[in-house]
């Protein structure tokens, strides 16, 4: 208490001189302030109070602190959601380093660079209902085109959505998929950015092409894969759609596949249980924070910035 | 920064205030919402039946799929936002009502002289709150069983008739079923309203009790409706609940690969307008158990309680019950208009289906199992009834287990 007051202490007496330019300054940022404020700040502030009260269906709520927290804590669904969603964001992690591979390569051929380039983007550009719409045929046991293949070759394959064991993995290798263009993109942007010239001198010094790759573009890489790294696993987290389209509500799957976005719109928005959603949402949010602050820590150790 | 803040708040309020201000006109033409999710081209026709009655009232459509029907409604609801008047169901209705999100309408039709028995009985007590009346019936379904003749026939199995029991579907459902060719006898699905609901009531047995206090599945009548299904899973004469997740089971029926569907008269037409499907399905009455029994279910019109001109919401919810706009509605074949007297047209605009089967079975018609918060222990029923679907437990160990989660959930309410 005593610090924040001295602090702003502090900056009223600094602001005094230039006070004007401080007001015009504010003017210009006001609109994206603005729209901060109303889009972001606001929302959190309710939802977090949200989470401290016991919501009836149509939005009249009492206080019951953190009854919600402690509920979360005993409730088996939220664990294995919990699970679920950190295993589709570590099977989608899987990806980098194949992102990593597959820009190499498109970086290195000369000719249709950027066809290759397009066609990995495509999934990225594609209405996520619609990728997860065709999967979900592509996965269907009877008629699915992937069990008839794997037929052919003899293997009796599941159903690959119905099926609470295999569903959340078949979701994740679709969550790979869609990831796998963005990061190339950015990848391929960080390539770019290694000097020829290193690379030159690399092969003077003898260094056949992977040790090439392993230390010189490698560790020139490693902000970008940094990048990469930090953007998946948030949005990983926040998994929803695909779940939602590709198993979807009274599947056999559901209970089994569910993750922590998907528990929290069936909590908020079909079982009418706004604050118990509520609570999902910060537990969520929370845990967010703290694995990129971790990865921020991290990053000291192995990301090199030449 | 005082100033700017004001300033700010000024302009945000200016705004708010513009978009808002078109609402005030009096004496001009009203404009009411119609929230619905489906028979966009029916709803449209009774809109402009109703316009040109009302010149002074504008009603605009509003079709929102089922998916996020009742999400949005929900929402909307709570803002403040949602359609002046839309489609309500049985299980969402004490929902609504007992939170004062509904128009009250008795004392309209008290007025209008509109006598109730002109509806079917369970469906009006299906929408009546502590003796409130909230909307008028708009339409009603009841459930039969759909077959397939051309796989009958392949199978040299007599056409179901109004007269089977629970015995002949299991025997011909054993003879139907070809592995080999990938056809079933018959799907069990895991679904309330056109599977075991029926089949607990033909049992004898009940969901909940009639004061909807206490859950019904504890009763071995309600688990012998239960076993019926579980038992065609377990011979193979049905897909699994696993397959029947990749491919839903009307699906599964439309493609030829089962015999037999107990399906709502709302597949009627669904299926009548899938010209390959036409010729080769027909429905008749729901098999016998220990007694005859339909699940009896419907949509009810109803009008929200925070609307801005519930007078001509009033009319409007008037009449979409009324007999003129249920004469419209059986005349397109979307629906069994729920108005007494009117349903022959829906028999008659599918010539090719017994229809008449979905009528017949009126007078046994049992109403919809709701309470207060029906959505919570329909999750439980989801959730407990699986393991029995897929042979992992007994229905007697599944469903008590159900019961006294239900009654538990119950005890809240």
């Amino acid at each position: 208490m005593t610090t924040i007051t001295t602090g702003s202490g502090v900056a009223r007496r600094r602001s005094r001189t230039p006070r004007k330019p401080s007001l015009i300054g504010l003017a210009y940022v006001a609109p994206a302030l603005a729209g901060l404020l109303a889009l972001y700040i606001v929302p959190l502030a309710g939802t977090f109070q949200l989470s401290l009260s016991e919501t009836g269906p149509f939005g009249d709520s009492t206080f019951t602190g953190l009854d919600n927290y402690r509920r979360l804590a005993g409730d088996a669904d939220f664990w294995l959601a919990l699970r679920n969603s950190a295993t589709y964001t570590a099977i989608v992690l899987l990806g980098i380093p194949i992102a990593v591979v597959l820009a190499a390569l498109i970086h290195s051929v000369d000719r249709f660079n950027n066809l290759y380039r397009v066609l990995f983007f495509l999934p990225v550009v594609t209405l996520p209902v619609a990728v997860g719409m065709v999967w979900r045929y592509i996965y269907n046991g009877e008629f699915g085109i992937l069990n008839q293949a794997l037929g052919l070759v003899g293997i009796d394959g599941p159903n690959w959505v119905a099926d609470p064991a295999v569903a959340i993995y078949a979701v994740s290798v679709v969550g790979i998929w869609t990831s796998l263009g963005t990061n190339i993109i950015i990848l391929g942007a960080g390539l770019r950015g290694v000097p020829k010239e290193l690379l030159e001198a690399s092969s003077m010094d003898g260094a056949g092409p992977v040790r090439q790759f392993v230390s010189v573009t490698l560790p020139l890489l490693s902000p970008s894969i940094f990048f990469v790294l930090t953007l998946s696993i948030i949005s990983s987290l926040q998994m929803f759609d695909l779940i939602y389209v590709m198993i979807g509500r009274g599947s056999t799957a559901e209970s089994g596949a569910q993750t922590m976005v998907y528990r929290f719109f069936q909590q908020s928005f079909v079982e009418y249980d706004q604050g118990y959603g509520a609570a999902n949402a910060i537990v969520l949010l929370t845990l967010i924070m703290i694995v990129t602050a971790v990865q921020f820590r991290l990053q000291r150790k192995w990301v090199f910035y030449g | 920064m005082r100033k700017w803040i004001a300033a700010a708040m000024v302009a945000t309020m200016a705004l708010v205030a513009g978009c808002s201000s078109t609402d005030s006109a009096d004496d001009g033409p009203v404009t009411l919402t119609y929230g619905v999710w489906s028979q966009e081209e029916t709803m449209q026709k009774l809109v402009d039946a109703f316009q040109a009655q009302n010149p002074n009232v504008k009603v605009k459509l509003q079709v929102n799929p089922w998916t996020d029907y009742w999400t949005k409604l929900q929402v909307g609801a709570q803002g403040g936002t949602a359609p002046d008047a839309f489609w309500m169901l049985g299980d969402r209705f004490q929902t609504y009502a007992s939170n004062k999100q509904l128009l009250p309408l008795d004392d309209a039709i008290k007025q209008a002289n509109i006598d109730l028995a002109v509806y079917p009985k369970p469906l009006v007590d299906l929408f009546t709150l502590d003796g409130k009346h909230y909307g008028l019936p708009k339409d009603f379904d009841t459930i039969g069983l759909w077959y397939n003749k051309q796989l009958f026939d392949a199978a040299g199995v007599k056409h179901p008739t109004a007269d089977w029991t629970w015995a002949e579907v299991q025997a011909a459902a054993a003879k139907l079923t070809n592995k080999s060719a990938g056809v079933y006898g018959i799907t069990a699905p895991l679904n309330r309203q056109e599977g075991f609901y029926n089949t607990i009531a033909q049992a004898g047995g009940s969901v909940i009790s009639s004061d909807g206090k206490k859950s019904g599945y504890d009763d071995p009548k309600t688990q012998a409706g239960l076993q019926y299904w579980v038992d065609f899973v377990r011979k193979g004469h049905s897909p699994t609940l696993q397959q029947m997740a990749d491919t839903e089971a009307v699906a599964q029926f439309e493609n030829g690969k089962v015999a037999m569907y107990y399906g709502g008269s709302f597949y009627a037409q669904r299926f009548h307008e899938n010209t390959a499907l036409r010729s080769k399905v027909d429905v008749t009455v729901l098999p016998k158990g220990e007694t005859r029994a339909t699940v009896i279910n419907g949509i009810q019109n109803v009008g929200y309680a925070k609307s801005k001109h519930p007078e001509q919401l009033r009319k409007f919810l008037l009449f979409l019950g009324g007999e003129e706009a249920a004469k419209i509605q059986a005349a397109t074949g979307a629906v069994i208009p729920a108005y007494k007297d009117t349903q022959q047209a829906w028999v008659t605009s599918m010539p090719e289906f017994n229809l008449k089967a979905f009528l017949d079975e009126i007078p046994y018609g049992v109403v919809y199992p709701v309470s207060a918060n029906t959505a919570v222990w329909n999750k439980f029923e989801e959730d407990s009834l699986a393991p029995a679907w897929e042979g992992k437990q007994s229905v007697p160990e599944a469903a008590g287990k159900l019961a006294r989660e239900m009654n538990e959930a119950l005890a809240k309410e």
